[in-house]
């Protein structure tokens, strides 16, 4: 109503716990709203649930601007801030070079062929550092 | 002579024209001891003469359309194609495009002569002008050669770069999910844009998490190569591949330090070998050798 900048209702971009991992599937052309909306609700979700994982996967998105890397970044950063590695899954060819000719390398944000290897990524993760804890337990 | 006095009243091209289809026989059975066609056609002398025939046909119909000075005009379309083979012949057997022209323009002389042996009983002032446009349409012949000549070369240089960007670029899979690039001769930014494209579109079909860049075929390396490289490996890690650079000469290590240029962030290594070991000891892959002490067991 007072809003001067008409936007685009905000939709919300399931993200979908598995396990001790949250999945999040990126489709298509993002609008700024719901990137931002996305951002939170990650947030919100790692802090509710305690996971140890984040996979993002963009295998789906064509397009990608300074805007969403800087998104990406940023919920890279807050996820690890709640303990929480994110994996950037799936990135397409001509987004990956667009994003290397942008400057934005992303560094320190991890990466995946796909969701599947993004998957087995933290679970290997998990599992490495879980015998401590099995040797403390076993006895 | 009541011939002649007719003739004097007619526009030069088109007694040209009419001089070229008259003695079409003629001219072609000079022509074909001139060096152009008699080094073209070794094989038979009535090839050559057809050739010339042909040639001269053309040059009879541009002649009557009244159009010796256009190199467009479409009297010379039919025998395009013929010219171009011959200046290409004569090119292949080592002459230069002085020479071929030179040698087209040889055609003239005995054309000229015939021309003028031809109207001897006509008016110094009209076989001069006859002579003049015959001339001018012999030049216009030599414009087209050459024309065509050179247009056929571009098109072989631009269908040889095309080539060039395709072969030179192979990614080989040599293991699973392990593909490399070997990159051979200079790299300019047009090249290494192609490996970029190709290396990141063989890492998504082949489902590759390594991706190797050798580049012991590359002669030099300049800041801009360097920094492609560095954008190459920035982009196969976006996509979740490691790419280890190996192949990297004495000389060309010094030049990278010598710019200043931080490789730090890329894995290296000194031989393909060495980087294929690199990445199947990531991938938990194993070689073991198979010792003959354990084979004479078996």
């Amino acid at each position: 109503m007072s809003d001067p900048y008409p936007r685009a209702p905000s939709t919300h971009v399931p993200v979908l716990r598995l396990g001790d991992v949250l999945l999040v599937t990126l489709q298509g052309d993002l609008h700024d709203s719901t990137a931002e909306q996305l951002q939170q609700d990650i947030g919100e979700a790692i802090a509710r649930s305690s996971v140890s994982g984040v996979v993002i996967d963009i295998s789906g998105v064509e397009i990608v601007d300074s805007f969403l890397g800087r998104v990406l970044a940023e919920i890279a950063a807050k996820a690890r801030l709640l303990a929480a590695q994110t994996v950037v899954a799936g990135m397409r060819p001509a987004v990956a070079i667009t994003l290397v000719e942008l400057g934005l390398t992303l560094p320190g944000m991890r990466t995946a062929l796909d969701a599947q290897d993004a998957l087995g990524m933290l679970t290997r993760q998990a599992a490495s550092s879980r015998p401590a804890h099995a040797r403390q337990e076993s006895p | 002579m009541p011939e002649h006095e007719t003739a004097e009243q007619r526009a030069p091209h088109d007694e040209v024209a009419d001089f070229l289809r008259r003695r079409r026989e003629q001219i072609a059975q000079r022509w074909a001891d001139v060096p152009l066609f008699r080094t073209v056609f070794t094989v038979s002398r009535d090839e050559a003469v057809e050739a010339g025939k042909s040639v001269v046909e053309a040059l009879a119909a541009v002649a009557a359309a009244g159009r010796a000075e256009d190199a467009e005009a479409a009297g010379f379309g039919v025998v395009r194609e013929q010219l171009t083979r011959t200046a290409a012949a004569r090119s292949r057997a080592g002459a230069s495009s002085a020479q071929v022209s030179n040698e087209v323009d040889a055609l003239r002389t005995p054309v000229v002569d015939l021309l003028v042996a031809d109207l001897s009983a006509a008016p110094a002032e009209h076989v001069r002008e006859c002579s003049t446009a015959l001339t001018v349409l012999m030049g216009t012949l030599r414009l087209v050669v050459m024309e065509s000549a050179l247009s056929e070369g571009q098109a072989l240089i631009d269908r040889q770069r095309l080539q060039l960007l395709e072969v030179a670029t192979p990614v080989i899979k040599l293991w699973d999910g392990i593909v490399a690039v070997p990159l051979i001769g200079t790299l300019d930014s047009a090249r290494s844009q192609v490996v970029m494209e190709t290396l990141l579109e063989a890492v998504v079909e082949q489902h590759a998490r390594f991706a190797i860049l050798d580049i012991t075929g590359v002669p030099t390396v300049d800041s801009l190569v360097a920094q492609h490289l560095m954008k190459t490996v920035a982009a196969a890690r976006l996509m979740g591949a490691e790419c280890v650079v190996s192949g990297i000469r004495p000389a060309i290590a010094q030049t990278i330090v010598h710019l200043g240029l931080d490789l730090g962030t890329v894995v290296t290594r000194a031989s393909l070998a060495d980087a294929l070991a690199y990445a199947l000891d990531q991938q938990g892959t194993g070689i073991v050798e198979s010792t003959p002490h354990a084979a004479g067991q078996r």
